[in-house]
């Protein structure tokens, strides 16, 4: 079994609006010391088999297809 | 008569609106399960209505996407057939590829629910032939993911193509940005022109009595020859 954790969070350069908005709640909370704030999203995968390198490759594809959408979004993915 | 075709994944709810829209203009109409594996052969029009198909799972549109029909809607506007997707619509047909950019969460992270103007930007397509360059319409929106993004080689792209069909604004025509779509913009269409997507919602704008009759002249123009 492999566990595939995949982080998906907006790209550098596209406005983060929920990041913004937790960004001035932290303020208002006087956290000062916070310069900046990205929300994404956590996606977690129980894959079959043990082969990571396959396993890799074909979460990579999921990404691709689906998990995220590459025009806006990156994706980081961690194999545990 | 014009025949149009309109979609209907789990989770769709503009499809009656849109019914109702297009038979009051003369056009006979049908509702296609999105089980289906083909587009009805005298479909005219196929349109992809507003909702939340799947619940918004994910992102909006995203699963909508590997429904059985969408790869005949593929084929269909890779054919030349005319496509037009009305807000949850123009979300599928991004995420589709169909159209060029995304839609994010709107700016200030609200559902926007109201009349909103917007300004007819190109009309040398199908979709606005009906209406001038610089006209003003008014038309409902009702969104919560219609902050249009594309990267700037793509915005260049759809400027020099004439893609960028309306723009939000005010009552005079000046830019007016509810959203924080970029460069204002409300809807598109392919560089082929026969794909075509907008967030605001025409075949809500069907009778004065009730607002505004504005889609009128919009959706006329897909049934005129």
């Amino acid at each position: 079994m492999i566990k595939a954790v995949i982080n998906v969070s907006l790209k550098a350069g596209v406005l983060d609006s929920q990041g913004k908005a937790v960004l001035h709640a932290l303020e208002s909370l006087h956290f000062n010391n916070v310069k900046d704030v990205r929300v994404g999203k956590q996606i977690v995968l129980q894959l079959d088999g043990d082969d990571k390198k396959a396993a890799l490759a074909d979460v990579t594809k999921m990404c691709e297809d689906l998990l995220a959408n590459t025009v806006i979004e990156d994706y980081e993915i961690e194999l545990v | 008569m014009k025949k149009v075709t309109i979609l209907q994944f789990p989770g769709t709810n503009c499809e009656y609106d849109t019914k109702y829209a297009f038979e009051k203009l003369g056009a006979k109409t049908e509702i296609l399960w999105h089980k289906a594996d083909k587009v009805p052969e005298d479909t005219d029009l196929l349109v992809i209505p507003g909702g939340f198909s799947y619940g918004d799972y994910l992102r909006s549109g995203a699963i909508a996407k590997f429904s059985p029909v969408m790869k005949a809607v593929e084929a269909y506007a890779k054919a030349g057939g005319k496509v037009l997707g009305i807000c949850n619509g123009f979300q599928v047909l991004t995420e589709t590829n169909l159209l060029p950019g995304a839609l994010k969460r709107n700016e200030n992270l609200h559902f926007l629910s109201k009349y909103h103007y917007l300004k007819v930007i190109n009309n040398n397509n199908d979709f606005l032939k009906n209406l001038s360059v610089g006209d003003v319409v008014n038309i409902p929106i009702a969104h919560h993911d219609g902050n249009y993004f594309i990267d700037d080689a793509g915005l260049q792209e759809l400027e020099d193509n004439d893609q960028i069909l309306l723009r939000y604004s005010d009552a005079n025509g000046n830019v007016e940005n509810p959203n924080g779509s970029l460069d204002s913009i409300a809807g598109i269409c392919n560089k082929e022109k026969n794909v075509f997507g907008l967030m605001p919602h025409p075949e809500r704008a069907m009778e004065v009595i009730l607002g505004s009759d504005d889609g009128v002249a919009m959706l006329q123009g897909f049934l005129k020859a």
